[in-house]
């Protein structure tokens, strides 16, 4: 199949470079700063691989294909935590955790001896809550770095502009960045809070449901926890505001009130692209493939359409997320 | 259909856009319902949310930018500044919220900052309570359209006080009247308009339903049922059961 340019090396295309030199391909990755940073915006993600929650809200083929992605990480990036999901809400709040059953699979109700069990912290302080047991997390900074550390082993190159080669197709994984080409992409602005708090022992993501103000809580070890995150139709990209911090602060507080003595280790926003169904989608036009609008899906769904590129590159086939050819 | 600052509006349904799962599920709930009037928050979405805002423009329903999230008379005026240059309209639905928990408007600064942009020019959309004496305060202050709640934003309860609604309804006989907030079924949208209301506003009921076309329709049909069925002047409720044909002479006791 010749050479492969991937633009972009953010979750995206480092995946799909992944995919690719796993079956063998050569590839070269393209982006103005190639080292994971602070300027894409999977450095800010959460890292929760849990496709049955998300499937609440989504649609259908975001808990399908995001099943996979638990697997994917491990074998290619390694620090993936199977620990699953714990999803909490207030007593006032209890017709939430009932919506959230209602509207997922793969939970089973637990009582406050259950939950106490699996997170000693949280004796005493919810009556029910649900597991997800099958569901995951890792840390998305350490995994994109895992992935570009092991493809510059395996004789990916990355440049930050592009380099004096033919390549036989081209990728275009910029996120954001590809508006210019992708007029129907926008950005759903997503702020989040990084704390320490080591007296705080979580060991697994937990959701606190709330009608207005929902939270999750994802430990990064050592007693860090990433907090998140707002989902506001706006595309503006980095500091956060003093009223989502608040919000975020006061529900992680409602969890767990030992957080307010907590440091507040940093701070983060960015976009996330989306498309107006808030699914992936691949777009072919001449020699580029687009593939783009993971929205708040990154790590869950990035390997799901890392293997529909690599499908489509080796027979030329159109995968589920694959659009119209535009020529 | 309802008339609002001189414009009719082709439904009596007016919807939110916030919360949806997505703004292609958005559009299918507005390709379900066909309302009238599509109502946007901008004060979070300020410095960004010109993809999302074209995304809304394109729903074909007449838009009304909103205050939401403004907490006093100079963020509301502010806010609502913005909206007239970002939208390009005149139109406003004016909340200033005088509760976090339960986001009730603060009656006080409303009428304050209706006064405020009504002489700026602005057709201001007072989301109130059903009081009577805030309500006449509004309207002197240039309002011509009134947003009562039914119930608090988000809460899905209903129409709270009905007896305080059409109370409302039978003082300003002339002044359009909106229900706003607080529906959470079909059959809450049918009752407000079997009050003789001129439309309803809602979102979170259709936004964060399983299926938010299916409800979507479902709203539109109770608007219009209880739209036309105030229309038909129903019947008054009795006591007494009263037979619809008459029994005398007919030998049923036997």
């Amino acid at each position: 199949m010749g050479l492969i340019r991937i633009l972009g090396a953010g979750v995206m295309g480092l995946s799909v470079a992944t995919e690719l030199v796993s079956r063998g391909h050569r590839v070269e990755l393209v982006d103005p700063r190639p080292d994971p940073g602070p300027h894409g915006c999977s450095w800010w993600a959460g890292g929760m691989l849990a496709p049955f929650c998300e499937g609440e809200s989504a649609e259908e083929p975001v808990e399908r294909l995001g099943l996979g992605a638990i697997d994917w990480w491990d074998r290619h990036a390694g620090g993936v935590h199977r620990r699953g999901t714990l999803v909490l809400a207030q007593a006032r709040d209890r017709s939430e955790l009932d919506r959230f059953a209602r509207r997922s699979r793969g939970h089973r109700s637990l009582h406050a001896g259950e939950i106490a069990a699996l997170e000693p912290d949280l004796a005493g302080r919810f009556t029910s809550g649900l597991f997800y047991a099958d569901e995951a997390h890792l840390s998305p900074r350490a995994a994109l770095a895992a992935l570009h550390q092991r493809l510059q082993a395996q004789g990916a190159t990355f440049h930050t502009a592009p380099p004096d080669t033919t390549p036989d197709h081209i990728i275009d994984a910029r996120g954001l960045a590809a508006r210019d080409q992708l007029p129907d992409l926008r950005g759903v602005r997503g702020e989040m809070l990084v704390l320490r708090c080591p007296e705080v022992t979580l060991s697994r993501p937990v959701r606190l449901l709330h009608p207005r103000i929902p939270l999750y809580i994802v430990p990064r070890g050592d007693g860090v926890f990433m907090l998140g995150a707002t989902m506001i139709e706006s595309d503006r990209r980095g500091v956060v505001t003093a009223r989502s911090v608040l919000e975020l602060l006061s529900a992680a507080y409602a969890l767990l009130p030992a957080f307010a003595e907590a440091e507040l280790l940093e701070t983060g926003a960015d976009a996330r692209p989306a498309f107006p169904d808030n699914l992936p989608h691949l777009r072919r036009r001449g020699a580029t493939l687009f593939a783009n609008g993971l929205y708040r899906h990154g790590f869950l769904l990035a390997p799901a359409v890392a293997a529909m590129v690599a499908e489509h590159l080796e027979t030329g086939a159109a995968p589920e997320f694959m659009d119209e050819v535009l020529l | 259909m309802p008339v609002f600052y001189g414009t009719e509006i082709a439904s009596a349904l007016m919807l939110g856009t916030a919360q949806y799962p997505s703004p292609a599920i958005l559009a299918e709930a507005f390709r379900a319902a066909r309302p009238g009037i599509a109502t946007v928050s901008l004060r979070r979405e300020a410095g960004g949310g010109q993809g999302f805002w074209d995304l809304v423009s394109g729903l074909g329903a007449r838009i009304l930018p909103n205050t939401a999230g403004c907490h006093s008379v100079k963020e509301a005026v502010t806010t609502a500044h913005m909206a007239r240059e970002l939208f390009g309209t005149a139109w406003i639905k004016l909340e200033v919220i005088g509760h976090a928990d339960t986001l009730q408007p603060d009656v006080v600064a409303l009428i304050e900052a209706a006064a405020i942009l009504s002489a700026d020019g602005f057709e201001v959309f007072p989301y109130c309570t059903e009081d009577l004496s805030v309500c006449g305060r509004l309207l002197d202050a240039g309002c011509q359209v009134l947003m009562p709640w039914g119930a608090p934003i988000g809460s899905g309860r209903g129409i709270n006080n009905a007896y305080g609604l059409r109370s409302l309804r039978a003082h300003f006989p002339q002044v359009p009247l909106v229900v706003d907030a607080g529906i959470g079924l079909p059959s809450h949208a049918a009752q407000a308009m079997e009050m003789g209301f001129d439309a309803v506003l809602l979102n979170s009921a259709v936004a964060c339903a399983g299926d938010p076309a299916a409800m979507a329709r479902a709203m539109a049909l109770a608007v219009e049922a209880g739209r036309a069925a105030f229309a038909a002047d129903p019947m008054e409720a009795r006591d007494m059961a009263a037979p619809s044909t008459p029994v005398i002479g007919k030998a049923f006791l036997e």
